[in-house]
């Protein structure tokens, strides 16, 4: 048996609003969860999961954590690839600028701010959702 | 269950973790460190205190790996490496430092 640990790519497919469900909040839990075990994830945002990377969330009148500042830790788990449905983002009226900004920083350069996010077509999406190894929609 | 420090009780869960991150002080962390054996040193405050600022801005407890990282980057590589945190938290840097801060358990917790 060998040690060599298997990285496999998962795809994490995020369709809901945040609140309402608690889809949203597992599934980065998830994606944390596999990402600490070192493979190699990415996030879709398509739908109504748009939502869930809007700037500015506040949940006080619903009594909910506020989880959005979690996705910013993304890049810190060597998470590097986040996909947002551009036709998505179009039908309900928002552009990248509703959404907050995502980065990882390279240590091999001093630590310089990198973005995560990738606008991408529905038919982009399908052809990079094709080569994964594991794909999981909430 | 509770744990009882200076006549002021702290709501715990099963496995020791603070119920509520607000009733946090550091009487508690050190009176937990002291329960285990190994008072609080400075070295032990400045992952303490990391945990709690990490915990502020993104809401979540870091993985091992994130916090060996992050500490690498704040401190100095000579800090940002397991062996270093290890030896300041042998329960595992993560899962100890944490309860100690008054987080609950690390997502992705090794």
């Amino acid at each position: 048996m060998s040690e060599q640990a298997i990285i496999k790519k998962f795809m994490y497919v995020n369709r809901k609003s945040p609140y309402g469900t608690i889809y949203a909040l597992e599934s980065l839990e998830v994606v944390l969860i596999t990402a600490a075990f070192d493979q190699d994830v990415s996030l879709v945002f398509t739908d109504d999961g748009v939502y869930q990377l809007m700037k500015n969330q506040n949940t006080e009148g619903i009594g909910m954590k506020n989880f959005s500042a979690t996705y910013s830790a993304l890049g810190d788990y060597e998470v590097k690839k986040v996909y947002i449905d551009k036709e998505s983002l179009e039908e309900r009226g928002l552009s990248l600028s509703d959404l907050q900004e995502l980065v990882w920083e390279d240590e091999d350069e001093d630590y310089a701010e990198k973005s995560l996010i990738n606008l991408v077509s529905r038919s982009e999406l399908s052809e990079i959702m094709n080569n994964q190894d594991v794909v999981l929609s909430f | 269950m509770a744990l009882e420090v200076n006549g002021k009780s702290y709501e715990t869960d099963e496995e020791g973790y603070l119920a509520d991150l607000n009733s946090w002080d550091a009487d508690v962390a050190n009176a937990m460190a002291e329960a285990d054996g190994a008072p609080l040193e400075d070295n032990h405050w400045e992952v303490i205190n990391f945990l709690r600022e990490y915990y502020e801005e993104y809401q979540i407890a870091p993985a091992v790996r994130v916090l060996t990282k992050q500490i690498g980057k704040r401190l100095g590589k000579e800090k940002g490496n397991s062996k270093y945190l290890y030896e300041l938290f042998p329960y595992g840097p993560a899962k100890q430092a944490c309860k100690y801060a008054g987080l609950p358990k690390p997502t992705g917790c090794v």
